[in-house]
Protein backbone atom coordinates (compact mmCIF):
# COMPACT_ATOMS: atom_id res chain seq x y z
CA UNK A 1 0.00 0.00 0.00
CA UNK A 2 2.54 2.05 -0.40
CA UNK A 3 2.47 3.08 -4.25
CA UNK A 4 0.02 5.84 -4.11
CA UNK A 5 -2.97 5.25 -7.22
CA UNK A 6 -2.44 7.63 -10.43
CA UNK A 7 -4.91 8.97 -12.93
CA UNK A 8 -4.91 9.75 -16.45
CA UNK A 9 -7.36 12.27 -17.30
CA UNK A 10 -7.14 14.27 -21.00
CA UNK A 11 -3.56 13.46 -21.47
CA UNK A 12 -2.22 14.92 -18.27
CA UNK A 13 -1.21 12.14 -15.71
CA UNK A 14 -1.24 13.08 -11.97
CA UNK A 15 -0.33 11.03 -9.24
CA UNK A 16 -2.81 11.28 -6.10
CA UNK A 17 0.16 12.00 -4.04
CA UNK A 18 1.31 14.90 -6.41
CA UNK A 19 -2.69 15.50 -6.77
CA UNK A 20 -2.68 16.21 -2.83
CA UNK A 21 0.49 17.94 -1.91
CA UNK A 22 -0.14 20.66 -4.95
CA UNK A 23 -3.93 20.95 -2.73
CA UNK A 24 -2.42 21.18 0.15
CA UNK A 25 -0.20 23.83 -0.57
CA UNK A 26 -2.53 26.14 -2.06
CA UNK A 27 -4.84 25.84 1.01
CA UNK A 28 -2.19 26.60 3.57
CA UNK A 29 -1.11 29.73 1.49
CA UNK A 30 -4.52 31.11 2.82
CA UNK A 31 -4.60 29.62 5.98
CA UNK A 32 -1.51 31.24 7.32
CA UNK A 33 -2.09 32.88 10.34
CA UNK A 34 -2.30 36.68 10.06
CA UNK A 35 -1.62 37.41 14.22
CA UNK A 36 0.92 34.99 14.40
CA UNK A 37 3.46 37.96 14.72
CA UNK A 38 1.64 39.82 17.65
CA UNK A 39 2.21 36.42 19.66
CA UNK A 40 6.00 35.72 18.61
CA UNK A 41 8.14 35.95 21.26
CA UNK A 42 11.14 36.06 19.16
CA UNK A 43 12.39 33.81 16.67
CA UNK A 44 14.67 31.17 17.76
CA UNK A 45 16.96 29.70 16.04
CA UNK A 46 15.68 25.90 14.69
CA UNK A 47 17.01 23.12 17.29
CA UNK A 48 18.04 19.74 16.25
CA UNK A 49 18.00 16.50 18.24
CA UNK A 50 19.00 13.34 17.60
CA UNK A 51 17.06 10.30 17.32
CA UNK A 52 16.99 5.95 17.08
CA UNK A 53 13.73 4.51 16.62
CA UNK A 54 12.63 0.85 15.24
CA UNK A 55 10.04 1.36 12.13
CA UNK A 56 8.49 -1.87 10.86
CA UNK A 57 11.86 -3.32 12.07
CA UNK A 58 14.51 -1.65 11.02
CA UNK A 59 16.59 0.45 13.13
CA UNK A 60 16.45 4.51 12.00
CA UNK A 61 18.89 6.69 13.08
CA UNK A 62 17.55 10.70 12.28
CA UNK A 63 18.96 13.70 13.33
CA UNK A 64 15.52 16.25 13.16
CA UNK A 65 14.61 19.49 13.79
CA UNK A 66 13.25 18.91 17.57
CA UNK A 67 9.80 20.44 15.70
CA UNK A 68 9.37 17.68 13.25
CA UNK A 69 6.15 15.00 14.32
CA UNK A 70 6.37 11.60 13.96
CA UNK A 71 4.42 11.64 11.27
CA UNK A 72 6.28 13.71 9.19
CA UNK A 73 9.43 12.06 10.12
CA UNK A 74 7.46 9.08 8.63
CA UNK A 75 6.41 10.71 5.44
CA UNK A 76 9.30 13.07 4.60
CA UNK A 77 12.39 11.79 6.25
CA UNK A 78 11.91 8.12 5.88
CA UNK A 79 9.54 8.26 2.93
CA UNK A 80 6.49 6.22 4.08
CA UNK A 81 3.64 7.82 2.57
CA UNK A 82 1.52 4.83 3.56
CA UNK A 83 0.73 7.08 6.63
CA UNK A 84 -1.44 9.77 5.82
CA UNK A 85 -1.80 13.42 6.81
CA UNK A 86 -5.19 14.22 7.33
CA UNK A 87 -6.42 17.09 9.76
CA UNK A 88 -2.77 17.63 11.40
CA UNK A 89 -4.63 18.34 14.72
CA UNK A 90 -5.50 14.33 15.90
CA UNK A 91 -9.25 14.37 15.27
CA UNK A 92 -9.01 12.30 11.91
CA UNK A 93 -6.87 9.69 12.72
CA UNK A 94 -5.27 9.25 9.30
CA UNK A 95 -2.18 9.24 10.62
CA UNK A 96 -2.52 6.27 12.72
CA UNK A 97 0.86 4.02 13.00
CA UNK A 98 0.91 1.80 16.28
CA UNK A 99 3.73 2.56 18.83
CA UNK A 100 5.05 0.31 21.40
CA UNK A 101 2.15 -2.08 20.51
CA UNK A 102 -0.87 0.90 20.68
CA UNK A 103 -2.10 2.83 18.45
CA UNK A 104 -1.78 6.74 18.48
CA UNK A 105 -1.84 9.66 16.32
CA UNK A 106 1.69 10.20 14.70
CA UNK A 107 0.91 14.01 14.18
CA UNK A 108 0.31 14.74 17.71
CA UNK A 109 3.36 13.46 19.03
CA UNK A 110 7.62 14.67 18.03
CA UNK A 111 9.56 12.06 16.13
CA UNK A 112 12.64 13.12 18.79
CA UNK A 113 10.39 12.04 21.70
CA UNK A 114 10.38 8.54 20.80
CA UNK A 115 13.42 7.12 21.46
CA UNK A 116 13.60 3.30 21.36
CA UNK A 117 10.29 2.63 20.51
CA UNK A 118 9.24 0.23 17.81
CA UNK A 119 6.88 1.73 15.56
CA UNK A 120 4.52 -0.27 12.77
CA UNK A 121 2.87 1.38 9.84
CA UNK A 122 0.94 0.07 7.23
CA UNK A 123 3.94 -0.99 4.99
CA UNK A 124 5.00 -2.79 7.81
CA UNK A 125 1.23 -4.34 8.25
CA UNK A 126 1.54 -5.84 4.80
CA UNK A 127 2.64 -5.46 1.05
CA UNK A 128 0.65 -6.22 -2.37
CA UNK A 129 1.19 -9.76 -2.45
CA UNK A 130 1.35 -10.07 1.05
CA UNK A 131 -1.51 -8.52 2.49
CA UNK A 132 -2.21 -8.48 6.74
CA UNK A 133 -5.53 -10.39 6.73
CA UNK A 134 -6.60 -6.72 8.23
CA UNK A 135 -5.95 -5.20 4.47
CA UNK A 136 -7.24 -8.02 3.09
CA UNK A 137 -11.18 -7.94 4.67
CA UNK A 138 -10.96 -4.42 4.11
CA UNK A 139 -10.47 -4.87 0.31
CA UNK A 140 -13.35 -8.01 0.01
CA UNK A 141 -15.89 -5.71 2.20
CA UNK A 142 -14.66 -2.73 0.00
CA UNK A 143 -13.98 -0.82 3.38
CA UNK A 144 -12.96 2.31 1.31
CA UNK A 145 -14.04 4.65 -1.32
CA UNK A 146 -11.06 7.10 -1.66
CA UNK A 147 -8.54 5.29 0.68
CA UNK A 148 -7.13 8.00 1.94
CA UNK A 149 -8.22 6.87 5.94
CA UNK A 150 -7.90 3.72 4.91
CA UNK A 151 -4.04 3.33 6.58
CA UNK A 152 -5.36 5.15 9.67
CA UNK A 153 -8.39 2.68 9.58
CA UNK A 154 -6.37 -0.39 9.56
CA UNK A 155 -3.45 0.30 12.05
CA UNK A 156 -6.40 1.58 14.22
CA UNK A 157 -8.15 -1.88 13.35
CA UNK A 158 -5.54 -4.11 13.90
CA UNK A 159 -4.63 -2.46 17.38
CA UNK A 160 -8.45 -2.43 18.57
CA UNK A 161 -8.46 -6.04 18.20
CA UNK A 162 -5.27 -6.60 20.55
CA UNK A 163 -6.84 -3.82 22.78
CA UNK A 164 -9.94 -6.36 23.26
CA UNK A 165 -8.10 -9.51 24.12
CA UNK A 166 -5.81 -7.64 26.36
CA UNK A 167 -9.40 -6.76 28.17
CA UNK A 168 -9.53 -2.83 27.70
CA UNK A 169 -12.59 -1.98 28.36
CA UNK A 170 -14.79 0.73 26.19
CA UNK A 171 -17.76 3.36 27.11
CA UNK A 172 -19.84 1.05 25.71
CA UNK A 173 -18.69 -2.12 28.02
CA UNK A 174 -22.19 -2.90 30.06
CA UNK A 175 -19.85 -3.93 32.58
CA UNK A 176 -16.28 -3.07 33.66
CA UNK A 177 -15.79 -6.05 35.71
CA UNK A 178 -16.42 -8.12 32.73
CA UNK A 179 -13.98 -8.78 29.32
CA UNK A 180 -15.09 -6.69 26.68
CA UNK A 181 -16.31 -8.88 23.70
CA UNK A 182 -15.56 -7.62 19.83
CA UNK A 183 -19.31 -6.76 19.45
CA UNK A 184 -20.59 -4.30 16.48
CA UNK A 185 -21.27 -2.18 19.40
CA UNK A 186 -17.83 -2.37 20.83
CA UNK A 187 -15.71 -2.12 17.42
CA UNK A 188 -17.98 1.31 16.43
CA UNK A 189 -17.03 2.41 19.54
CA UNK A 190 -13.41 2.18 19.83
CA UNK A 191 -13.37 2.81 15.85
CA UNK A 192 -14.68 6.48 16.68
CA UNK A 193 -11.30 8.07 16.11
CA UNK A 194 -10.99 7.45 12.71
CA UNK A 195 -12.97 9.44 10.36
CA UNK A 196 -14.03 8.11 6.88
CA UNK A 197 -15.50 10.86 5.09
CA UNK A 198 -16.38 8.79 2.07
CA UNK A 199 -18.58 7.10 4.81
CA UNK A 200 -17.21 3.46 4.39
CA UNK A 201 -17.93 2.66 8.20
CA UNK A 202 -20.29 -0.17 7.74
CA UNK A 203 -18.20 -2.08 5.06
CA UNK A 204 -15.26 -1.12 7.58
CA UNK A 205 -17.08 -2.63 10.60
CA UNK A 206 -18.12 -5.45 8.50
CA UNK A 207 -14.21 -5.83 7.33
CA UNK A 208 -13.13 -5.87 11.11
CA UNK A 209 -16.10 -8.26 12.16
CA UNK A 210 -14.45 -11.03 9.42
CA UNK A 211 -10.97 -10.99 11.33
CA UNK A 212 -11.81 -10.86 14.57
CA UNK A 213 -15.28 -10.17 15.65
CA UNK A 214 -17.57 -12.01 17.84
CA UNK A 215 -19.80 -13.35 15.10
CA UNK A 216 -16.48 -14.24 13.04
CA UNK B 1 5.57 26.11 14.78
CA UNK B 2 7.96 28.18 16.72
CA UNK B 3 11.42 26.43 17.37
CA UNK B 4 12.73 24.62 20.61
CA UNK B 5 15.50 22.97 22.20
CA UNK B 6 14.80 19.39 23.61
CA UNK B 7 15.84 18.02 26.69
CA UNK B 8 15.01 14.16 28.58
CA UNK B 9 14.35 14.90 31.82
CA UNK B 10 16.37 12.15 34.66
CA UNK B 11 14.40 13.15 37.55
CA UNK B 12 11.28 15.07 38.68
CA UNK B 13 13.19 17.30 40.94
CA UNK B 14 15.81 18.17 37.79
CA UNK B 15 12.64 18.71 35.66
CA UNK B 16 10.88 20.88 37.63
CA UNK B 17 13.64 22.94 38.46
CA UNK B 18 14.66 23.40 35.21
CA UNK B 19 11.67 24.44 34.05
CA UNK B 20 11.79 27.26 36.64
CA UNK B 21 14.90 28.07 35.73
CA UNK B 22 14.86 28.38 31.60
CA UNK B 23 13.06 31.15 30.25
CA UNK B 24 9.52 29.78 28.32
CA UNK B 25 10.52 26.05 29.20
CA UNK B 26 7.23 23.63 29.21
CA UNK B 27 6.80 20.13 30.30
CA UNK B 28 6.05 17.51 27.54
CA UNK B 29 4.29 14.18 28.52
CA UNK B 30 1.53 12.71 25.95
CA UNK B 31 1.93 15.95 23.90
CA UNK B 32 -1.95 15.27 22.53
CA UNK B 33 -2.67 18.91 23.38
CA UNK B 34 0.42 20.34 24.47
CA UNK B 35 1.58 19.58 20.36
CA UNK B 36 -1.86 20.35 18.56
CA UNK B 37 -1.69 24.22 20.18
CA UNK B 38 2.35 24.66 19.24
CA UNK B 39 1.31 24.08 15.58
CA UNK B 40 -1.09 26.49 16.00
CA UNK B 41 1.28 29.08 17.76
CA UNK B 42 -1.52 29.25 20.66
CA UNK B 43 1.67 27.26 22.65
CA UNK B 44 5.10 28.64 21.75
CA UNK B 45 7.46 27.06 24.05
CA UNK B 46 11.13 27.73 23.63
CA UNK B 47 12.11 24.41 25.31
CA UNK B 48 10.22 21.43 25.72
CA UNK B 49 11.42 19.19 28.70
CA UNK B 50 10.44 15.33 28.32
CA UNK B 51 9.25 13.74 31.55
CA UNK B 52 8.03 10.56 29.75
CA UNK B 53 11.19 8.47 30.99
CA UNK B 54 10.60 9.49 34.66
CA UNK B 55 9.25 6.32 36.45
CA UNK B 56 5.83 7.96 37.05
CA UNK B 57 3.66 5.31 35.75
CA UNK B 58 2.85 3.09 38.22
CA UNK B 59 -0.43 2.39 39.84
CA UNK B 60 0.15 1.18 43.75
CA UNK B 61 -2.18 0.73 46.57
CA UNK B 62 -0.80 3.14 49.88
CA UNK B 63 -0.47 1.54 53.03
CA UNK B 64 -3.79 3.41 53.61
CA UNK B 65 -5.67 1.58 51.26
CA UNK B 66 -5.54 4.67 49.20
CA UNK B 67 -4.85 4.38 45.17
CA UNK B 68 -1.87 6.17 44.25
CA UNK B 69 -1.56 6.64 40.21
CA UNK B 70 1.40 8.21 38.94
CA UNK B 71 2.19 11.51 36.44
CA UNK B 72 2.92 9.13 33.33
CA UNK B 73 -0.14 6.41 33.72
CA UNK B 74 -1.39 6.41 30.12
CA UNK B 75 -5.58 7.27 30.07
CA UNK B 76 -5.69 3.68 28.81
CA UNK B 77 -4.31 2.00 31.39
CA UNK B 78 -5.92 4.10 34.24
CA UNK B 79 -9.26 3.44 33.00
CA UNK B 80 -8.23 -0.72 32.25
CA UNK B 81 -7.11 -0.91 36.09
CA UNK B 82 -8.56 -3.42 37.34
CA UNK B 83 -8.49 -1.48 40.75
CA UNK B 84 -10.31 1.22 39.09
CA UNK B 85 -12.65 -0.50 37.55
CA UNK B 86 -14.04 -2.53 40.99
CA UNK B 87 -13.24 0.02 43.39
CA UNK B 88 -13.43 3.89 41.22
CA UNK B 89 -15.69 2.59 38.06
CA UNK B 90 -16.34 6.27 38.44
CA UNK B 91 -13.33 7.22 37.25
CA UNK B 92 -13.15 3.90 34.75
CA UNK B 93 -15.85 5.92 32.92
CA UNK B 94 -14.70 9.00 32.74
CA UNK B 95 -12.04 8.33 31.09
CA UNK B 96 -13.51 5.73 28.44
CA UNK B 97 -16.14 8.58 27.59
CA UNK B 98 -12.84 11.05 26.55
CA UNK B 99 -11.12 11.69 23.51
CA UNK B 100 -10.21 8.22 20.78
CA UNK B 101 -8.51 5.31 21.62
CA UNK B 102 -5.35 6.73 20.02
CA UNK B 103 -5.27 9.87 22.54
CA UNK B 104 -6.46 7.60 25.92
CA UNK B 105 -3.15 5.58 24.60
CA UNK B 106 -0.73 8.59 24.60
CA UNK B 107 -2.52 11.41 27.02
CA UNK B 108 -1.35 10.90 30.59
CA UNK B 109 -3.08 11.33 33.91
CA UNK B 110 -0.98 14.47 34.66
CA UNK B 111 -1.53 16.36 31.26
CA UNK B 112 -5.74 15.20 31.41
CA UNK B 113 -5.50 17.75 34.47
CA UNK B 114 -3.60 20.40 32.83
CA UNK B 115 -4.99 20.52 29.07
CA UNK B 116 -6.20 23.70 28.16
CA UNK B 117 -9.92 24.52 27.10
CA UNK B 118 -11.26 23.89 23.92
CA UNK B 119 -13.26 27.16 23.51
CA UNK B 120 -13.27 27.28 19.57
CA UNK B 121 -12.11 31.46 20.20
CA UNK B 122 -8.79 30.51 22.57
CA UNK B 123 -7.97 28.22 19.09
CA UNK B 124 -8.91 31.00 16.93
CA UNK B 125 -5.76 33.44 16.57
CA UNK B 126 -7.87 35.98 14.67
CA UNK B 127 -9.97 36.50 17.45
CA UNK B 128 -9.25 38.31 20.67
CA UNK B 129 -8.60 35.98 23.89
CA UNK B 130 -8.05 37.01 27.43
CA UNK B 131 -6.95 33.35 28.00
CA UNK B 132 -4.59 33.35 25.01
CA UNK B 133 -3.79 37.68 25.43
CA UNK B 134 -4.56 38.87 28.15
CA UNK B 135 -5.88 42.00 28.41
CA UNK B 136 -6.97 41.07 24.44
CA UNK B 137 -10.54 40.68 24.99
CA UNK B 138 -13.33 37.86 25.54
CA UNK B 139 -14.91 37.00 21.53
CA UNK B 140 -17.17 34.12 23.13
CA UNK B 141 -18.79 36.43 25.52
CA UNK B 142 -21.04 38.15 23.13
CA UNK B 143 -20.12 35.40 20.16
CA UNK B 144 -20.71 32.09 19.48
CA UNK B 145 -21.45 30.67 23.20
CA UNK B 146 -23.02 27.84 23.35
CA UNK B 147 -20.31 25.22 24.16
CA UNK B 148 -19.51 27.59 27.05
CA UNK B 149 -19.61 28.02 31.25
CA UNK B 150 -22.96 29.07 33.15
CA UNK B 151 -20.91 29.03 36.41
CA UNK B 152 -18.17 30.65 37.97
CA UNK B 153 -17.18 32.67 34.84
CA UNK B 154 -15.95 36.12 34.85
CA UNK B 155 -15.77 39.28 32.33
CA UNK B 156 -12.10 38.12 31.19
CA UNK B 157 -13.58 34.77 30.35
CA UNK B 158 -16.23 32.65 29.98
CA UNK B 159 -14.12 28.86 29.16
CA UNK B 160 -15.06 25.68 30.16
CA UNK B 161 -12.32 22.85 31.56
CA UNK B 162 -12.60 20.08 28.73
CA UNK B 163 -11.44 17.06 31.26
CA UNK B 164 -13.88 14.65 31.74
CA UNK B 165 -11.54 12.80 34.09
CA UNK B 166 -10.80 15.17 35.99
CA UNK B 167 -14.85 15.40 36.92
CA UNK B 168 -14.97 12.38 38.40
CA UNK B 169 -11.67 12.94 40.03
CA UNK B 170 -13.32 15.92 41.73
CA UNK B 171 -16.45 13.97 42.73
CA UNK B 172 -13.78 11.21 44.04
CA UNK B 173 -11.96 13.40 46.18
CA UNK B 174 -8.88 12.87 44.74
CA UNK B 175 -5.21 14.47 45.77
CA UNK B 176 -2.92 15.96 43.69
CA UNK B 177 1.27 15.43 44.84
CA UNK B 178 3.84 17.58 43.10
CA UNK B 179 7.54 18.67 43.61
CA UNK B 180 8.26 21.90 42.70
CA UNK B 181 12.01 23.82 41.31
CA UNK B 182 13.48 23.38 45.22
CA UNK B 183 12.72 19.92 45.00
CA UNK B 184 10.22 20.66 47.83
CA UNK B 185 6.94 17.76 47.66
CA UNK B 186 3.06 18.87 48.52
CA UNK B 187 -0.01 18.22 48.04
CA UNK B 188 -3.06 19.78 46.82
CA UNK B 189 -6.66 18.72 47.42
CA UNK B 190 -7.95 18.57 43.10
CA UNK B 191 -10.71 21.16 44.60
CA UNK B 192 -7.50 24.03 44.63
CA UNK B 193 -5.69 22.52 41.75
CA UNK B 194 -7.87 24.55 38.71
CA UNK B 195 -8.74 28.29 39.40
CA UNK B 196 -11.84 30.34 38.47
CA UNK B 197 -10.94 32.73 35.43
CA UNK B 198 -11.20 35.98 37.19
CA UNK B 199 -9.16 38.95 35.68
CA UNK B 200 -6.38 36.59 34.79
CA UNK B 201 -8.01 33.13 32.55
CA UNK B 202 -4.55 32.59 31.47
CA UNK B 203 -3.29 31.61 34.79
CA UNK B 204 -5.16 28.47 35.17
CA UNK B 205 -4.10 26.71 38.32
CA UNK B 206 -2.33 27.00 41.41
CA UNK B 207 1.19 25.36 40.44
CA UNK B 208 3.73 27.41 40.73
CA UNK B 209 6.49 27.81 37.93
CA UNK B 210 8.25 25.04 37.25
CA UNK B 211 5.87 22.74 39.50
CA UNK B 212 5.70 18.83 38.41
CA UNK B 213 2.57 17.11 39.09
CA UNK B 214 4.14 13.32 40.03
CA UNK B 215 0.89 11.80 41.16
CA UNK B 216 -2.63 11.60 41.46
CA UNK B 217 -4.08 9.73 45.40
CA UNK B 218 -7.63 8.57 44.93
CA UNK B 219 -8.89 8.28 48.94
CA UNK B 220 -10.23 4.63 50.51
CA UNK B 221 -13.08 3.35 48.23
CA UNK B 222 -16.26 5.07 49.20
CA UNK B 223 -18.93 2.13 48.17
CA UNK B 224 -22.17 3.32 46.07
CA UNK B 225 -23.30 3.53 42.48
CA UNK B 226 -21.06 5.52 40.49
CA UNK B 227 -22.04 6.85 37.28
CA UNK B 228 -20.44 9.22 34.75
CA UNK B 229 -23.25 10.61 32.47
CA UNK B 230 -22.05 12.63 29.66
CA UNK B 231 -23.94 14.07 26.99
CA UNK B 232 -22.70 15.65 23.84
CA UNK B 233 -23.41 16.23 20.61
CA UNK B 234 -22.46 13.19 18.83
CA UNK B 235 -22.41 9.39 21.03
CA UNK B 236 -18.67 9.58 20.54
CA UNK B 237 -15.16 11.18 20.38
CA UNK B 238 -16.57 14.74 21.77
CA UNK B 239 -16.61 16.77 24.37
CA UNK B 240 -19.51 17.36 27.08
CA UNK B 241 -22.16 19.40 26.55
CA UNK B 242 -22.44 18.78 30.45
CA UNK B 243 -21.51 16.03 32.26
CA UNK B 244 -22.30 14.28 35.75
CA UNK B 245 -20.31 12.45 37.74
CA UNK B 246 -22.10 10.70 40.32
CA UNK B 247 -21.81 8.50 43.51
CA UNK B 248 -25.13 7.50 44.53
CA UNK B 249 -25.19 5.26 48.12
CA UNK B 250 -27.82 3.05 49.25
CA UNK B 251 -29.89 5.83 51.44
CA UNK B 252 -29.97 8.04 48.98
CA UNK B 253 -27.19 10.23 49.95
CA UNK B 254 -24.11 10.85 47.67
CA UNK B 255 -21.83 13.09 45.59
CA UNK B 256 -22.02 14.81 42.22
CA UNK B 257 -19.58 17.19 40.15
CA UNK B 258 -20.08 18.77 36.97
CA UNK B 259 -17.95 18.99 33.95
CA UNK B 260 -18.79 21.49 30.93
CA UNK B 261 -20.59 24.25 32.86
CA UNK B 262 -17.32 25.83 34.34
CA UNK B 263 -14.02 27.11 34.17
CA UNK B 264 -13.20 23.75 36.49
CA UNK B 265 -14.92 20.70 38.01
CA UNK B 266 -17.91 21.85 39.26
CA UNK B 267 -18.78 20.35 42.71
CA UNK B 268 -20.81 22.27 45.34
CA UNK B 269 -20.77 19.85 48.91
CA UNK B 270 -23.48 22.11 50.31
CA UNK B 271 -25.66 20.99 47.15
CA UNK B 272 -25.56 16.99 48.05
CA UNK B 273 -27.32 17.51 51.18
CA UNK B 274 -30.42 17.95 48.53
CA UNK B 275 -30.07 14.79 47.08
CA UNK B 276 -32.67 12.98 48.98
CA UNK B 277 -34.96 15.48 47.31
CA UNK B 278 -34.35 14.79 43.69
CA UNK B 279 -32.59 16.53 40.95
CA UNK B 280 -33.95 19.87 40.79
CA UNK B 281 -33.21 20.54 43.85
CA UNK B 282 -29.47 19.35 43.89
CA UNK B 283 -29.13 21.47 40.31
CA UNK B 284 -31.04 25.07 41.78
CA UNK B 285 -28.43 24.64 44.53
CA UNK B 286 -25.66 23.31 42.10
CA UNK B 287 -26.13 26.40 39.59
CA UNK B 288 -27.61 28.73 42.41
CA UNK B 289 -25.10 31.41 40.53
CA UNK B 290 -25.44 30.41 36.78
CA UNK B 291 -25.34 33.04 34.57
CA UNK B 292 -26.04 31.38 31.26
CA UNK B 293 -26.08 32.98 27.90
CA UNK B 294 -28.72 33.47 25.25
CA UNK B 295 -26.63 30.06 23.37
CA UNK B 296 -25.84 27.67 26.64
CA UNK B 297 -29.20 28.70 28.76
CA UNK B 298 -29.97 25.33 27.70
CA UNK B 299 -27.69 23.60 30.06
CA UNK B 300 -29.18 24.85 32.94
CA UNK B 301 -31.97 22.36 32.30
CA UNK B 302 -29.92 19.27 30.98
CA UNK B 303 -27.88 19.36 33.99
CA UNK B 304 -31.07 19.06 35.71
CA UNK B 305 -32.64 16.14 33.43
CA UNK B 306 -29.50 14.34 32.96
CA UNK B 307 -28.98 14.27 36.90
CA UNK B 308 -32.81 13.20 37.23
CA UNK B 309 -31.62 10.53 35.00
CA UNK B 310 -28.60 9.88 37.15
CA UNK B 311 -30.13 9.49 40.40
CA UNK B 312 -33.28 7.28 38.87
CA UNK B 313 -29.86 5.10 37.40
CA UNK B 314 -28.81 5.18 41.00
CA UNK B 315 -31.71 4.07 42.86
CA UNK B 316 -32.52 1.13 40.76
Amino acid sequence: MEQDGGCEREGLKVTRREFLITGATSVAVIALPSTASAQDPGAARPAFSKVSFQVNGQTRALELDTRTTLLDALRETLHLTGTKKGCDHGQCGACTVIAGGRRINSCLTLAVMHEGDSITTIEGLGQPGNLHPMQAAFVKHDGFQCGYCTPGQVCSAVAVLDEIKAGIPSHVSADLTKAPQATEAELRERMSGNICRCGAYSNIIEAINEVGGSRA
Amino acid sequence: MKAFTYERARSPADAAAAAAHIQGAKFIAGGTNLVDLMKLEIETPAHLIDVNGLALDKIEPTADGELRIGALVRNTDLAADQRVRRDYPLLSRALLAGASGQLRNKATTAGNLLQRTRCPYFYDTNQPCNKRQPGSGCSAIGGFSRQHAIVGMSNACIATHPSDMAVAMRALEARVETVGADGRTRVIPIAELHRLPGDTPHIETTLANGELITAVTLPKPIGGTHIYRKVRDRASYAFALISVAAVIQRDGNGRVALGGVAHKPWRVEAAEAALPRGAKAVADRLLADAQPTHDNAYKRKLVERTLDSVLAEGKA
